[in-house]
């Protein structure tokens, strides 16, 4: 039931307004609204249950194993929550003046360094919201630099086949056209192909190293060296980051432009679908063009440099600098790790993705790169199964549900037929592993005796399957007041 | 080993399955040239005990200054439960719906967001968030570009009355796709964008879309019926940037008019979020119906499982980058989703009814905080046409060295107008939100009075 339909007329929440309705006589009558707008009216009992109880129609990292590929679902420590909503950091006005400012700018001040450090980078901006902000501020700053070396013929960027759809987006966003580059069967771009590819119209290239296909490129150091004597520029999707966080720096393998996703390596809450963070580190040839504000310091004071300070910057992503709880999670999350942390991470995120791998090649499921390590996630594809039983990797997902597990990426990368994309991260136990191999043995017999049990999947949620060519036909987005309810 | 939970023993048989003698013999595809070689510089690890003595130093670090501060961001009052609720682990830890069946709860959510800020927009179709106020603009003004096929260039109309930092950030992101926003100047005597002002700007036929703010930067309400039949006459789409509690009282833009605006966005944070230094907030965006097909991120729409009961799933997906990749309508991935569901318990819980009241006593505190500055001499109203609450003030002195002795004393008296408009360097942009009490805005005017006398004494 939606929350409206428990409205009453009438019915209000008092201890949570002013206790009177104030004069408003001097806002113009034709600039007033003519009718009260259609807002529930519910009390505060009802709307806590009501939300509680949704709540709990989630799966959700505290909850379930949410094994997510791309997306680095691990634990979201609490303290990081807690310790960012402290009164003080809450009840800070993002125009307060510097002086009143110095405790979260000193946050962020090293915040920016440790970033540095972690990926190889010259310097670092917190400014993008989210990872694909991240990407645009990417690519807007690879134009920004060959636009002030007069380099006005490069409109193209590369982007491999298996990237994420973002990629692609935002590099259209940015006012480029978009090339794709193909994978080899190995799972490492085709090298060949990239060179017949890149020529003075090549702006730069955008990869993910590990690739979304759960390997490490090891060609990268051949596609920097096409990409660069080509006159382009190497653009990092740090989407994958948590594969390889202390292994190696994408400072390293060449590339002059990264972003980091917040919410996936460090560990900020993905909330349903956001808030993230998508700082961008540079290369110093690019450092003029990164996004305000960024912080610096005197020794003695930190400052903000803004568009006045950094008259080349690409300029400003969100009206008030970025999304600082956000910054001010990861922050703490980086403090408790610390250096030796941090290498822990990408060191147990590679034990279980490779732990999973062979588990599941071990009970006869198909990899889709068998001869490869897996890097923090893995690919296994069920194209076998879809052909002697008809079911397809979504019924498995469906049915994956129905044991407890949310679903791996299913259907992405592209590239890999009937694919699920599974991540473990670091922070599962081999127990949570091993539960989750057992399900999808089980979930393949039962494939063979009952394909209908998979594809009539979920049977045990608070919804079965959902018809969803019925929600894009007859659409139905957004409650109304006389709408007739089911 | 912070929040891994493996034994010794878990690693010593993992890695007899993978046939591995150890962990770093799973990097060996890494080139070993490329392996890096420490992480100099980033600090030990400290326990939460230590961490939180350190967190709540620099938290401290702050003080707790009295803020009349808006600009774009406001402290009000929210429920306990608003935050209580949208921290259960439950929303907090869960991701992007795409396993429906397993997010019913994150897609209902989402589904009553869009229907509240339809309803309080009075438009047909919301979007399930962006990032903030400011790149939900330059969202809509690609959509109304992309949207108004009658135009023949991409020109926008934008008036320097809407917030400076608006017009920055949709000016970087709208700007690598040859979009061009065309400023235009606001009337001195009243803070309004005239008619005249936009019809002297708009040239022949190359206009897309006009911006329409309300309230606008100055907190002044500008004359959107007028000012959105003009554009509609001349075939520009409108968009208005509004603030969500304003709208309680104010016109919504689906109302303005005779055939309203066509899109709307603007910040939520007033709905449930703290100010928190300016982010994490909430864009919303909201739209008439011809223009569904153009909106940008995600959208949720109720159907039927296969029992026939209602449902709620992620639609319309074949905007997105996910599956249209390079001709998506726009990049966005993940967005504000937490900050919806702040939102969205905050309006439950506070209704029309509720954010009516809110907005009336901020609109009766800023004209009680305006009269009481006022007493002091030198100190005027700097436009005279109504505002919802925040008012420009003209001071006898230079509004940053007045802010910084005030804040010397734990005041944060406003928002300095010679920042972003070098001609105003003397006006102070103030806010009362319904939070801050008589004796505070008292206390505000008796040392704002003292400074501006012991300035005057020392000239």
């Amino acid at each position: 039931m939606l929350i409206h339909e428990q409205s009453r007329r009438g019915r209000t929440a008092t201890a949570q307004a002013p206790r009177d309705m104030a004069e408003v006589s001097e806002l113009p009558a034709h600039l007033r609204r003519k009718t009260r707008a259609a807002l529930p009216e519910v009390s505060e009992l009802q709307a806590v249950r009501h939300y509680t109880r949704l709540s709990q129609k989630n799966f959700s990292i505290d909850t379930h194993f949410y094994p997510l590929g791309s997306c680095t679902m691990k634990y979201n420590p609490r303290a990081c929550n807690s310790l960012a909503s402290l009164p003080g950091f809450l009840a800070r006005h993002p125009a307060a003046p510097e002086s009143h400012s110095q405790g979260i700018m000193a946050c962020l001040f090293e915040l920016q360094d440790m970033l540095k450090i972690v990926t190889g980078m010259h310097a670092v901006s917190l400014a993008p919201a989210a990872g694909a902000q991240g990407e645009l501020a990417g690519v807007m700053m690879i134009r920004a630099y060959h636009d002030a070396r007069g380099d006005h013929e490069r409109c193209e960027i590369l982007v491999p086949d298996a990237a994420h759809g973002t990629n692609p987006a935002s590099a259209i966003m940015g006012g480029f056209e978009v090339r794709e580059v193909p994978t080899g069967s190995d799972g490492d771009v085709d090298i060949a192909a990239l060179r017949d590819a890149v020529g003075p119209q090549t702006a730069g290239i955008m990869l993910t190293n590990p690739s979304t296909v759960g390997v490490f490129d090891r060609s990268v150091q051949a596609i920097a060296e096409t990409v660069h004597d080509a006159g382009g520029l190497l653009y990092y999707d740090g989407a994958n980051l948590n594969a390889i966080l202390g292994k190696v720096r994408p400072g390293d393998m060449g590339f002059d432009v990264i972003h980091m996703n917040l919410h996936k390596t460090f560990s900020t809450p993905h909330g349903g679908g956001g808030p993230g963070a998508g700082p961008v580190g540079v290369a110093k040839r690019l450092e003029p063009y990164l996004p305000v504000p960024l912080v610096v310091t005197d020794g003695d004071l930190y400052h903000w440099q803004l568009e006045r300070d950094r008259p080349e910057s690409i300029g400003r992503m969100t009206a008030f600098g970025g999304n600082m709880g956000i910054l001010l999670r990861a922050y703490i999350y980086a403090r408790l790790l610390g250096a030796e942390g941090m290498r822990r991470v990408s060191e147990y995120a590679t034990l279980n993705a490779n732990y999973l791998l062979a588990r599941l090649r071990d009970a006869g499921f198909t990899a889709a790169y068998p001869e490869r390590r897996a890097s923090h996630e893995l690919i296994v594809t069920l194209k076998r199964e879809a052909k002697e039983h008809g079911t397809n990797a979504m019924d498995f997902a469906k049915r994956l549900l129905d044991y407890g597990f949310h679903a791996p990426t299913t259907y992405f990368p592209l590239l890999v037929p009937e694919c699920l994309l599974i991540e473990p991260t670091e922070t599962e136990s081999k127990e949570a592993l091993d539960g989750f191999v057992d399900a999808l043995v089980k979930i393949r017999a039962e494939a063979q005796q009952d394909p209908g049990l998979l594809k009539q999947a979920p049977h045990s949620l608070p919804v079965r399957r959902l018809d969803e060519i019925r929600a894009a036909r007859q659409l139905d987005l957004a409650w109304r007041p006389n709408q007739v309810q089911d | 080993m912070p929040y891994i939970p493996h034994t010794d023993a878990d690693e010593a048989e993992m890695l007899a399955v993978i046939g591995a003698d150890k962990i770093d013999d799973l990097f060996d595809e890494i080139p070993s040239r490329l392996r890096a070689t420490g992480l100099d510089g980033i600090p030990a690890g400290l326990s939460e005990m230590e961490v939180t003595r350190l967190m709540q130093s620099r938290a401290r670090a702050d003080g707790e200054p009295l803020c009349f501060i808006g600009a774009g961001a406001y402290d009000h009052h929210i429920p306990a439960a608003v935050w209580q609720i949208a921290t259960r682990g439950e929303l907090y830890s869960a991701y992007t719906p795409y396993q429906a069946e397993a997010s019913q709860g994150t897609l209902q959510l989402l589904y009553e967001f869009q229907s509240m800020m339809t309803a309080l927009t009075a438009m047909d179709v919301s979007n399930g968030s962006l990032y903030d106020g400011a790149s939900a603009l330059a969202e809509a003004v690609l959509m109304a570009v992309r949207a108004n096929r009658k135009a023949t260039g991409k020109r926008v109309l934008v008036p320097e009355s809407l917030h400076p930092s608006y017009r920055r950030t949709a000016s970087a992101l709208v700007g690598n796709q040859g979009i061009e926003l065309t400023e235009v100047r606001f009337e001195r005597e009243t803070g309004q964008t005239p008619v005249a002002g936009f019809e002297a700007a708009a040239g022949d036929g190359d206009c897309a879309a006009m911006v329409l703010p309300l309230p606008n930067f100055f907190g002044v309400l500008e004359e959107v019926h007028a000012l959105t039949d003009w554009a509609h006459a001349r075939n520009l789409l409108v968009i208005g940037v509004v603030n969500p509690v304003a709208l309680a009282l104010l016109a919504p833009p689906g109302d303005w008019g005779e055939t309203g605006a066509d899109i709307a966005c603007g910040e939520a944070q007033p709905l449930g979020m703290p100010l928190a230094s300016g982010g994490p907030y909430l864009g919303f965006l909201t739209c008439k119906q011809d223009f569904l097909r153009q909106i940008p991120g995600r959208i949720v729409g109720r159907t039927l499982d296969t029992d026939g009961k209602p449902g709620y799933t992620l639609t319309l997906q074949a905007r997105e980058q996910h599956i249209r990749r390079s001709k998506a309508t726009s990049n966005i991935c993940t967005n504000q989703g937490l900050l919806v569901t702040a939102a969205t318990i905050h309006m439950a819980i506070l209704g029309a009814a509720g954010l009516e009241r809110v907005a009336a006593a901020c609109h009766a505190n800023t004209r009680r905080l305006t009269e009481l500055l006022c007493e002091i001499p030198g100190v005027e109203p700097l436009f005279d046409a109504p505002v919802f609450h925040e008012r420009a003030l003209r001071l006898p002195a230079p509004a940053a060295d007045l802010l910084s002795a005030l804040a010397a004393q734990d005041i944060l008296g406003g928002y300095d107008l010679g920042n972003e408009y070098p001609e105003l360097a003397s006006a102070l942009l103030v806010c009362a939100t319904e939070l801050r009490t008589e004796e505070e805005m008292a206390a505000f005017r008796d040392k704002l009075a003292r400074v501006i006398a012991t300035r005057s004494r020392a000239e």
